[in-house]
């Protein structure tokens, strides 16, 4: 009896917990104050001129926020409310401002096509293939602290599966990587883990164990550098190397 | 002798208190319930004309009195408080002016310190000021070469010395060197340094990224982990001949290798099964065992220093890292930490304590510092060392026991710090680019 009520108190104060932290999305973060009386919604807008450029060529990105105060450009960084900033992108990217302010985040993005360079050589099929297997292969994500791979990254890996095994020649390997907040020899084996992980769920999917090689780079060679979790996230993965 | 079982059974005696681990702030270790030798170390005294005197002087006279300040041991008096005329000879000590306040001091340590030509000589004496009739404890003459680094070797020995008469019979540390990894060339290199942060200078120069250098007990042998062409390796650095040597690969990600007591094995991690898992070998790299068998990350091995019959790890087995412990052949499996993420476990010298890096509040609400703490491994009871912010991580314990460096990142980047195993005197020993999992001497 004295045991139940226990839990019973237990499962109160749980539940207490749960209300007054369900605001709070991840584990880490601290609860945030209340926002105080609704703040306007930030806008953001981000263009590239020319959005089509050669190969080597440059381009400037230009961009307009309101009502922001954290603004960055993936790949570029942190950067003031109103600006541009000549950019030379070695292949066709997307970029991707967020503007976070008291009144929430707005995204905004633009793309720039690089044309291939004007002689282009005939496509060897090597080429071709590295070149299909970085644009195809998709990395796969990890939790935090976790090296299973989670149900909403089995899209990417059905499609990695189906592409490796039409391509049956491709030898690659997988680089596991962690966010920067683990203790380096425990993040290091966390690694490893991760890229296991991946080699073992493409061998169950029928790709040949001997194409694979596993490289585990802990938290020594990040993605992305910042602190916050949209940054750690993209540390957390599996990433695919083609070897030539 | 009395006091070093003092210090051990005060040191004891907190860790059984069972409130403890509620508490912060808590005093251990060095000190406790002892109180500290009042020690008087005036500046030698030039006893030639050479014109470096000067220079050599000054380097010896600060060597020895951080040397004797570090310790722990001593209650040093204030220079202030020191009578205008400071002793060069045995034959210059007044021993009422130190004995009597404002110094009050029970031990002077003084001497005298000559440069003719390329010699440096110092004599050295420790007085017990209070026994005017038979003061002398110590009265030593070192000879070496008129050079700062030999001078600095000359403090640490006298400091040494002094340190082993009052301090219970415990050899002192200031002969005692730090290996560690620095980034500051541009990749992660294995370094050394002597205990005390001077000498700082590069062992390997692999242009890769090594990690977590592991002394021998001997100290002719550095054992650490590197990316090389084929992945992570152990790799193995002769001090003697002052370059890597061969070692065997073993293939899959191989990581944080620890030395036994004896000198005689090294444990490690190694995924060459596919997932990582520790296993122990000689010394020769020859004889490989694998004494785990669980899914999820094993790593970060030490052997208790005393016995060399247990291992504690890091096992993520369960979820979030925690410290385990096991005997060397992998049985008898205890869980030690039981909540947070817990890492970088190192044994006490006395066998009896761990030391790690712990972020203790894990989860809504806390916002997970990661501090050091040391764990009595008998009665698991904890006491947390460092409270000032920043992640702090690999400790490692000093040869007398009395001292931990760890690695903090409190003032930015990635540093190396010391503090006495109570937690206190935290100071910081690096500043040149990053600085990591710093490894102390075993003697």
């Amino acid at each position: 009896m004295k045991q139940k009520s226990l839990n019973w108190i237990m499962l109160v104060f749980a539940l207490s917990a749960i209300m007054t932290l369900g605001a709070c999305k991840k584990k880490v973060a601290p609860p945030p104050p209340p926002p105080p009386p609704p703040a306007a919604a930030p806008t953001a807008s981000l263009s590239a001129s020319p959005n089509t450029v050669d190969k080597g060529g440059a381009t400037t990105l230009t961009w307009q926020t309101t009502n922001a105060t954290d603004i960055s450009i993936d790949g570029i960084g942190a950067v003031q409310p109103n600006g541009s900033q000549q950019v030379t992108p070695a292949e066709s990217t997307t970029y991707h401002l967020t503007a976070k302010g008291p009144g929430g985040t707005q995204e905004a993005t633009a793309r720039v096509t690089v044309n291939a360079p004007a002689a282009p050589p005939a496509p060897t099929a090597s080429a071709t293939e590295e070149e299909l297997f970085s644009q195809t292969v998709k990395d796969i994500f990890f939790e935090y602290d976790k090296f299973d791979i989670s149900p909403d990254q089995q899209a990417a890996l059905r499609g990695d599966i189906d592409f490796l095994k039409q391509h049956a020649n491709v030898r690659f390997t997988i680089e596991g990587h962690c966010d920067e907040r683990g203790s380096t020899e425990y993040n290091l084996a966390l690694g490893d883990n991760r890229a296991n992980s991946v080699k073992n769920a493409l061998v169950q999917g029928g790709v040949s164990a001997d194409r694979i090689k596993t490289i585990s780079y802990g938290k020594e060679k990040p993605f992305c550098t910042q602190s916050n979790e949209q940054c750690w996230q993209q540390n957390r993965r599996g990433h695919f190397v083609y070897q030539k | 002798m009395k006091r070093f079982h003092s210090w051990i059974i005060a040191f004891v005696l907190l860790l059984s208190i069972p409130t403890w681990g509620q508490q912060d702030w808590i005093r251990t270790g060095t000190g406790l319930g002892v109180e500290k030798v009042r020690l008087a170390v005036p500046d030698f005294k030039a006893s030639t004309q050479d014109p470096k005197n000067s220079d050599l002087l000054k380097v010896f006279n600060d060597t020895l009195w951080n040397d004797l300040d570090n310790a722990g041991i001593f209650d040093m008096v204030s220079k202030s408080f020191y009578p205008l005329e400071v002793p060069g000879t045995a034959a210059d000590v007044k021993f009422e002016a130190w004995s009597s306040p404002p110094p009050n001091a029970s031990m002077l340590a003084f001497g005298n310190l000559g440069i003719s030509g390329a010699n440096a000589t110092v004599q050295g004496w420790l007085y017990d000021v209070k026994n005017v009739t038979s003061p002398q404890v110590l009265g030593k003459q070192y000879q070496d070469a008129a050079t700062s680094d030999a001078v600095r070797t000359i403090a640490h020995k006298f400091a040494d010395e002094i340190i082993f008469r009052l301090g219970g019979g415990i050899q002192g540390i200031a002969e005692s060197k730090i290996f560690f990894v620095s980034g500051r060339s541009g990749h992660k290199e294995i370094w050394a340094m002597d205990y005390d942060g001077a000498n700082q200078r590069e062992l390997t120069h692999l242009g890769s990224i090594s990690l977590s250098p592991r002394i021998s007990p001997e100290g002719s042998r550095l054992a650490f982990s590197s990316l090389t062409k084929t992945g992570w390796e152990i790799l193995m650095y002769s001090l003697d001949l002052d370059r890597v040597v061969t070692f065997p690969k073993f293939g899959g990600t191989n990581l944080s290798p620890a030395w036994s007591a004896d000198g005689t094995k090294l444990a490690f991690s190694s995924s060459r099964s596919g997932d990582s898992e520790i296993y122990v070998m000689d010394s020769s790299g020859a004889n490989l065992k694998r004494i785990t068998s669980f899914k999820g990350p094993d790593v970060s091995p030490v052997w208790n220093r005393k016995t060399g019959a247990q291992i504690a790890w890091v096992s993520g087995r369960s979820g979030l890292p925690q410290i385990y412990t096991m005997e060397a052949d992998g049985t008898n499996v205890q869980r030690l930490t039981d909540e947070g993420y817990a890492v970088s476990p190192a044994w006490s010298p006395n066998g009896q304590f761990l030391v790690f890096s712990w972020i203790r509040h894990y989860g809504p609400g806390a916002p997970g510092a990661q501090d050091i703490y040391i764990m009595d491994i008998v009665s698991k009871q904890w006491v947390q060392l460092t409270h000032d912010g920043g992640r702090n991580d690999f400790p490692s314990w000093s040869p007398d026991g009395r001292h931990i460096i760890f690695q903090s990142s409190r003032a930015g980047g990635d540093q190396i710090w010391t503090m006495l195993a109570d937690g206190t005197n935290q100071k910081r020993l690096t500043t040149a680019g990053s600085n990591m999992q710093p490894n102390w001497s075993w003697k």
